[in-house]
């Protein structure tokens, strides 16, 4: 839900709006968790609302700061890891691939 | 007294002078830790062996080349455990990383190892480095040295109590949104900030990328200066590194303060500062100003806001930097799951604690469709407003002082259950990082027995100034020999 | 047959793989087909905690390179972005890749379909990185497990985005032709559609004529042949035209080509379509392309295959039909300049390079530039041709010995004294001995049977084993056999 300026407003997380934003995270949360995480997110949100209320009219957005421009590498190949030390960590593994339940 | 009490330089001289050994003075690190840290929970874990090995080395090294060697060869550090550690298993303080031993050190792991110093193993840190008290750990508490019943300051609670406590020479943190310079205000110990980019985060498991640094805790201003002079520099391997010079750090570290200009921004002493902590400033502030530095107040306007945007940008960004925990290729994961997806949510759910979770969460759904504009672009700007009130602060100001923290360290429990709260203990300290700019904490003094610390925050690349006005200071009040009451465990 | 109601409309999304030596953002092989499983991973492409990426300048290069062929508009600033969705394939739980800042856009590509001339619109051309592989024992849908190689995980892929300008599938393909071409000419891509390294999705959607407002778009994938994206969006929109007709409606979907069954599976539904929640990569800075290194790239660009073939055309004066062919691969084209360049006439070269030549490399499974007959063998063999040193049936033997055997085919040719016999003296003999023998023929050919006189020349040619110049047995053997008012 959200107001006319396309802002959303305090306390307008619904469950279902958060069990949708757990599903697409793969947390897994359940319903008790989800009912007390939406509590808090409210008071979170509703706080980070202040944000509305700063003047950004003309202001550029920072995703990083330092002004890095063109950052890059040559094109050299260089000795990665052997196979056995990419799957060491791996929970499960068969022929020197990584399992995983099927994907459908 | 323990020779773990002496700055890194006189440990330096009676190294290479032969009067101690690297391996006696890896001994004690070792033993005192043993005796120590059972009730302090810095270490999550300690590599005797290896230790015991680097510090054979270190000797020999010595032996053969006793000018030559490095400053930091023969001294015992340790790690926060969001390092990568080749060999070593590093966990993030989080049960998903439980067993990951990377194939791989970090690049500030690889830099102090090549100058032989002898790591003695791994700190304690709230999840994911996510929190301001360290009771995040998914392992165990870390508490504060100065008083058992209080929190040690997070996220990097155990580096910030492993050199309070003297159980190492010099720790490595990071810090994203205060996790450096917020414990080790509670713990009485020296914690830099550095630049964004002044140090590789290669190797650092990631929190928010464009806001995480690795910075040095340590006792002295200049024992931390030391090991930012050893990890500082530009690495390819970090696309966000800096190619500027590493100098001044050590240089311009006793040419006093006289004639510089400190700012106190108003705003930061309108976030509810306990008083006890407002009088060790205002004393702090006298002390600078009796030093032949003149100070004035500056405004931070953009200050309300920050917080705010933190709280978006640094969510968005983890939800993103935790998706590759998904037990697939590293971690306990989920091998009895028989869909993909359950694989993924048991893994994540057993795998994430609380505040994890409610991060992921926060910054998931600040990036969905529909919320982008309203939370991460409009924080993002705020950042932008952030960085430029800096700017013009610095136009005016060498340097900018303020307490670290509005509060000393609090009651174990006394704010888990209010993530705001929490999240408000880290008001004074994040700004520095949605701009990108060096500061340093510095033990100031005691309010009611804990510690209390003074932040100087530098422009953009200007951590020679933090540490020369730290410097100062830290020579006028002499604080940092005063020892956190601790016991030896009885044996 | 009353003419359809509706417009087809197919945009195509064509992913490439660069040919660069190490991968996009670390420094593993980007060549790893037939490695080991995991073999070929670092921290990086593992997506390990902690890794970090770094951009390969040359995948930056050959997506500009790409795009200026296309005719892209190059921005000034350009950015990585991250889409986060969860797949084993995908380590890190999210691509590097580009959203609302790509490194190129709106530009074209012209072909040819049925001798028409058709324009394709290019939306963007991107930069990002390819995911691992999964691999299953039988049959996706019986599979309880997939297994998953991380070797591919992190090869440079370029994404090029067509506007939905194409109208048939017949279009599409010649689109995905003439892509596939000049991609392989200005040596971005291999332009291997098995394996994989070229693949290609399409949005296929069904409109009213004469309306603007696109329908329902499906997305079809898994085709992985020209011959399979045209069968796929013939079933395709075949099956949405039995739908409309109807007056049922198309759900919003992703559907994947099988080529086992012909025809077309829902895979995804709109509802189930992904939330990326892309934002900007933090871990990279920003790029800027400044108009120097633009016209650097674009001075560097090859002549591209429209451009040669007119040219083949008009400097050569070959056929249109040899030209297209001639110019079809940057390989073949070089090989037939570098035979002209070495005094050959173009037609014989064209005749011969796309005759024989081609059709012994056929055989064997081969290229012109991977067979055993280099450039100068071959020019060197028709310059005997040209000047009658050896005859083209000679040469033709000559050549498919040397083709097995890597010989030189002129110096074979001198060894065993196969040169042409021009000589008059020689040839008379032959001639008379020809007439002796074939009595009859000469008969027939007097009697008004040109076709008897092949028989005579054939004779001599069988005496001479194939040397003798068949223009002189010819004339002489007309001189011998006068006709009555001939």
């Amino acid at each position: 839900m959200q107001d006319g300026d396309g802002v959303p407003r305090a306390g307008s997380i619904a469950l279902a709006e958060l069990a949708h934003v757990s599903s697409l995270a793969r947390l897994g949360l359940t319903a008790p968790e989800l009912a007390k995480l939406a509590a808090q997110l409210e008071l979170i949100v509703a706080a980070v609302g202040k944000l509305s209320g700063a003047d950004i009219s003309s202001v550029e957005a920072t995703a990083q700061v330092g002004g890095l421009r063109n950052v890059t590498r040559a094109d050299e190949v260089e000795d990665g890891l052997t196979a056995e030390q990419a799957l060491s960590n791996a929970p499960v593994q068969a022929a020197g691939f990584l399992r995983v339940p099927a994907i459908q | 007294m323990s020779l773990l009490e002496e700055p890194i330089r006189e440990l330096g001289r009676r190294l290479r002078d032969g009067e101690i050994s690297a391996l006696e003075l890896t001994e004690e690190a070792l033993t005192r830790i043993e005796q120590l840290d059972g009730k302090l929970g810095a270490f999550l874990r300690t590599t005797p062996e290896s230790a015991r090995a680097a510090a054979m080395a270190a000797d020999q090294r010595l032996r053969q080349d006793p000018a030559g060697s490095p400053i930091l060869c023969g001294i015992p550090v340790a790690y926060k455990d969001v390092l990568c550690t080749a060999g070593v298993e590093t966990t993030a303080g989080s049960q998903i990383l439980r067993g990951f031993v990377p194939p791989y050190s970090a690049t500030v792991v690889d830099r102090l190892s090549a100058l032989g110093v002898v790591p003695l193993g791994k700190l304690n840190c709230d999840e994911f480095a996510m929190g301001s008290s360290n009771e995040n750990s998914a392992y165990q508490a870390t508490v504060n040295p100065w008083d058992q019943e209080r929190v040690a300051g997070g996220s990097s609670g155990g580096s910030a109590v492993a050199a309070a406590a003297r159980l190492a020479c010099v720790t490595l943190g990071s810090d994203t949104g205060g996790s450096v310079r917020l414990p080790a205000s509670f713990s009485g110990v020296v914690g830099v900030k550095p630049t964004y980019g002044r140090v590789s985060r290669y190797g650092l498991i990631a929190f928010a990328s464009s806001l995480d640094q690795v910075g040095p805790l340590a006792k002295t201003v200049e024992d931390a200066a030391l090991v930012m002079t050893a990890i500082a520099g530009h690495d390819a391997r970090d696309s966000t590194s800096v190619a500027a010079p590493v100098d001044g750090f050590l240089g311009d570290l006793r040419s006093g303060v006289r004639g510089l200009r400190l700012g106190i921004p108003r705003e930061y002493l309108e976030v509810g500062l306990d008083a006890q902590v407002r009088a060790v400033f205002e004393e702090s502030v006298r002390t600078l100003e009796a030093l032949g530095a003149t100070t004035q107040e500056i405004t931070l306007p953009t200050t309300e806001y920050a917080l705010s945007a933190y709280y978006v940008i640094a969510p968005a960004e983890v939800s993103s930097n935790l998706a590759r925990m998904d037990g697939v290729r590293f971690g306990p994961g989920a091998p009895d799951a028989t869909t993909l997806r359950q694989a993924y949510e048991e893994a994540r759910h057993r795998g994430f604690g609380e505040e994890v979770r409610r991060r992921v969460t926060l910054g998931t759904y600040a990036l969905s469709s529909g919320y982008y504009d309203a939370y991460y672009l409009q924080a993002q700007k705020v950042r932008t407003l952030v960085a430029q009130d800096f700017d013009r602060a610095f136009a005016e100001v060498d340097a900018i002082i303020s307490p670290t923290a509005p509060t000393t360290a609090f009651r174990l429990g006394e704010r888990t259950d209010d993530p705001l709260a929490m999240y408000a203990t880290d008001i004074l300290t994040l700004p520095a990082n949605l701009a990108g700019i060096s500061g340093i904490s510095v033990p100031a003094g005691f309010a009611a027995g804990l510690p209390v610390g003074l932040q100087v925050l530098g422009p953009y690349l200007g951590e020679a100034t933090c540490f020369r006005v730290a410097q100062s200071f830290e020579d006028a009040v002499g604080v940092w020999r005063h020892m956190p009451p601790l016991a030896v465990a009885a044996s | 047959m009353a003419s359809s109601p509706w417009e087809v409309v197919i945009g195509l999304e064509v992913h490439a793989q660069l040919l660069t030596k190490s991968k996009m953002f670390c420094s593993c092989r980007a060549q790893y087909l037939g490695l080991p499983p995991n073999s070929n991973t670092c921290p990086v492409c593992l997506g390990l905690p902690g890794a970090l990426p770094v951009i390969n300048a040359e995948g930056v290069r050959l997506t500009l390179r790409t795009a200026l062929a296309l005719n892209c508009e190059i921005p000034e600033f350009t950015k990585f972005d991250r889409k986060n969705y969860f797949y084993p394939d995908l380590p890190k739980g999210y691509q590097i890749s580009q959203y609302d800042l790509p490194l190129s856009r709106n530009g074209w590509l012209e072909f040819e379909v049925e001798g028409r001339k058709v324009r394709g619109g290019i939306t963007r051309v991107h930069l990002e990185e390819d995911t691992g592989t999964l691999h299953h024992s039988g049959e996706i849908q019986s599979s309880t497990c997939s297994l998953v190689d991380l070797n591919r995980a992190g090869v440079p892929l370029m994404e090029i985005v067509g506007e939905p300008d194409l109208r048939t599938p017949a279009e599409a393909r010649g689109y995905l032709v003439a892509l596939r071409q000049l991609l392989t000419y200005i040596g971005v891509n291999d332009g291997n559609m098995e394996e994989g390294s070229l693949r290609c999705d399409a949005n296929i959607s069904l409109r009213p004529v004469g309306t603007e407002a696109l329908g329902v778009k499906v997305e079809v994938k898994n085709m992985n042949s020209f011959r399979s994206v045209q069968r796929a969006l013939e079933h395709e929109l075949g099956r949405q035209r039995e739908v409309l007709d109807e007056g049922g409606r198309l759900p919003q979907e992703t559907r994947g080509w099988s080529e086992l069954e012909q025809r077309t599976v829902s895979q995804r539904s709109k509802e189930e379509a992904q939330e990326y929640r892309y934002f900007p990569e933090p871990d990279l800075p920003p790029l800027l392309i400044s108009r120097a290194h633009v016209d650097e790239i674009r001075a560097d660009l090859p002549e591209l295959p429209t451009a040669r073939r007119a040219r083949f055309q008009n400097q050569y004066g070959l056929p249109e039909e040899q030209a297209l062919l001639l110019t079809g691969r940057p390989a073949d084209s070089s090989y037939f300049e570098e035979v002209v360049a070495r005094g050959v006439t173009p037609q014989l070269a064209a005749n011969w390079q796309l005759g024989d030549l081609q059709g012994l490399c056929n055989g064997a499974n081969l290229e012109v530039e991977t067979c055993k007959i280099s450039p100068v063998a071959f020019s060197d063999l028709l310059r005997m041709v040209q000047s009658q040193e050896a005859t083209a049936k000679v040469a033709k033997e000559i050549l498919g010995r040397a083709f097995a055997s890597g010989e030189e085919p002129a110096q074979l040719i001198h060894q065993e004294g196969l040169g042409q016999v021009s000589d008059a003296k020689e040839i008379t003999v032959m001639v008379e001995r020809a007439l002796e023998q074939n009595r009859q023929a000469a008969a027939d050919y007097k009697a008004g049977q040109d076709r008897a006189l092949d028989r005579l020349v054939g004779a001599v040619m069988a005496m001479s084993k194939g040397r003798a110049n068949a223009a002189m047995v010819n004339q002489l053997l007309r001189e011998r056999l006068p006709r009555a008012g001939g």
